[in-house]
């Protein structure tokens, strides 16, 4: 019987992953469901994918809306920043959510990152690319995904200032986790105004 | 008596040299322009610090550096710090490696401090295997900084005297920094780059991942020089014997970011005696690589095969006969052992005795 229920060590299929994540799986360590080395598919990145394909169009469109978004700083100012932030961090999650399956960071580097969200790499490294990424361009922890960075790499080389890419970033400011950084960023662009405005005349 | 030795105290740091940013062995040897070797010393599982005595001892008078890992591959062994603090206590010259891993930035920043108070004069920042590779997958990953933002810290550290916070230092740690490069995986033509960005980090020397694909290399290495990033920083080829056949086979597909071309394989799978094979193509790759423009030294992770270092550096000849410090019992030592030798040899003295005498006649 053994012969036919266990199956041949000549048909298995090569192990995916490190050391067969799944073989250690079994041993009863902890590993949470939908981050399984092994589950992920590839249907699950394909928007990230096509956002990143698109970068320089998401760049042109992302320099417009922040536009938009800065004349409307009188808006945002009348209302207070801090009663606006509720409702625009419920969009901005949802929007750049589908889009880059971002994970509100609340410090956004897209920009910088060829329009691949860093914190999707399973070390949310943000400078650029660990040494373990497959030789396939797939990522060393979770083998059925693309390395964030390879992609970061391809898409920056689509946009006009994709250069952005080869700046040293600080560490993530965890305390700004969920918060939205369109608005930050709009607060910030204004006070500079303001300053440069203060400084003129 | 060697240049690089202190004096009275073989444990203590070096005079401070202009240009220098450490007060160590390993920065003087490489900005005096010599070839540099580093070793990476396999991290004992147990608490007894003679195994780490024993495992450091094999390199003596081989290298300028001792590489202290930080659970590399994600294998739980003693810790970086510890191996790090038994080291400096002997003399030997440490290179602490610090994953991103396992600590956070609070935990790193201390670890850093104490490590320089302990005489720690060399740091190497990593970012870490994924915990997937190791032992103990279930455990939780931190990656709170990442290798660049972790070599930025450091500098700020030793250079501005202030941690990431601003919170002032009194004594900055004065280490020589280092990074790892991994030229042999993808996206290739951003490896260059990302050398870059780690020397604009604050990097100052570099070790790489195995270098087994010396062409692969040699383009890498060309990219870098038309960067002028040889200039700015030490690079140090990582390089190691292979068991056999079936020891790269396995290394190669359970090992991330570890590129092992079919033709090595090969060459193993061909040879009568493979462990031999696998240390004389480490040495002819060593011969290789010495000879590109911008190497300053190699690094040589024997993992399990660390008796092979000495000979593998002695018959690749890249010391040019020059003796890298060496172990030698203190010299003050040695009088103070001679001196209770004398005294135990001398006459002994009754001291009750000599009291009675001194109180019966007192003249
Ligand atoms: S391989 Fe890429 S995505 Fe995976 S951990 Fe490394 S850098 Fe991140």
């Amino acid at each position: 019987m053994p012969e036919t229920s266990a199956p041949s060590p000549a048909g298995d299929k090569p192990k995916i992953g490190n050391a067969g994540a799944a073989k250690k799986a079994a041993t009863g360590a902890y590993v949470p469901g939908d981050v399984s080395p092994n589950r992920r598919v590839q249907r699950r990145y394909s928007i990230r994918l096509w956002s990143i394909r698109h970068s320089r169009l998401l760049e042109w469109f992302y320099a417009r809306f922040a536009q938009a978004f800065l004349l409307l700083h009188p808006v945002w100012k009348a209302i207070g920043y801090s009663r606006v932030e509720a409702p625009v961090t419920f969009v901005e999650k949802r929007v750049k959510g589908m889009l880059f399956d971002c994970r509100m960071c609340g410090q956004c580097i897209l920009s910088s990152t060829g329009m691949s969200c860093p914190m999707n790499c399973p070390k949310q490294l943000r400078n650029g690319p660990c040494g373990g990424v497959r030789a396939n361009g797939n990522c060393e922890v979770e083998p059925d995904m693309p390395c964030v960075w390879v992609k970061a790499w391809e898409g920056s080389r689509n946009m006009v200032r994709g250069d952005a890419i080869l700046n040293v970033q600080r560490p993530v400011n965890q305390s700004l986790r969920e918060t939205s950084s369109w608005l930050r960023v709009t607060a910030e662009a204004a006070a500079r105004r303001q300053a440069s405005e203060g400084a003129a005349p | 008596m060697s240049l690089d030795l202190h004096p009275t105290d073989l444990g203590a740091p070096l005079d401070p040299l202009p240009g220098h940013s450490s007060r160590g062995r390993l920065e003087r040897v490489l900005r005096r322009g010599e070839f540099a070797v580093t070793a990476e010393l396999n991290p004992p599982d147990s608490a007894n610090p003679q195994d780490v005595y024993d495992r450091a001892a094999v390199f003596d008078g081989w290298v300028d550096g001792i590489n202290a890992v930080d659970a590399s591959g994600a294998n739980c062994h003693m810790s970086s710090v510890g191996i790090c603090a038994l080291l400096t206590r002997m003399g030997y010259a440490p290179i602490m490696q610090i994953a991103c891993r396992d600590k956070n930035r609070i935990a790193i920043q201390g670890d850093v401090l104490g490590a320089s108070a302990m005489g720690v004069q060399n740091i190497l920042c990593l970012t870490g295997d994924g915990v997937q590779a190791g032992d103990q997958p279930g455990a939780k990953p931190v990656f709170d900084l990442d290798c660049m933002s972790l070599l930025e810290t450091v500098r700020t550290m030793r250079d501005e005297a202030k941690f990431l916070s601003g919170r002032k230092l009194t004594t900055p740690p004065n280490v020589f920094l280092g990074a790892a490069i991994n030229p042999f995986a993808p996206p290739y033509d951003f490896r260059p780059y990302r050398l870059a960005k780690k020397i604009a980090a604050g990097a100052q020397f570099v070790q790489s991942q195995y270098c087994f694909d010396v062409p692969m290399f040699r383009d890498y290495m060309a990219k870098v020089r038309d960067l002028g990033l040889h200039e700015k920083c030490f690079i140090l080829v990582g390089v190691g014997p292979l068991a056999s056949a079936k020891t790269a086979r396995w290394i190669r597909s359970n090992v991330p970011g570890i590129h092992i071309p079919d033709s090595i394989i090969a060459r193993l799978e061909g040879a009568q005696d493979q462990k031999r094979e696998g240390k004389q193509l480490c040495i002819d790759i060593i011969n290789e690589v010495k000879e590109i423009e911008g190497v300053s030294g190699i690094h040589v992770m024997a993992y399990r095969q660390e008796e092979y270092v000495a000979e593998i550096v002695h018959e690749s000849g890249v010391l040019k006969g020059r003796k890298p410090w060496k172990h030698e019992p203190n010299p003050t030592d040695a009088t103070v052992s001679e001196r209770l030798e004398e005294i135990r040899q001398g006459r002994q003295e009754n001291q009750q005795q000599m009291a009675d005498i001194a109180a019966s006649k007192p003249h």
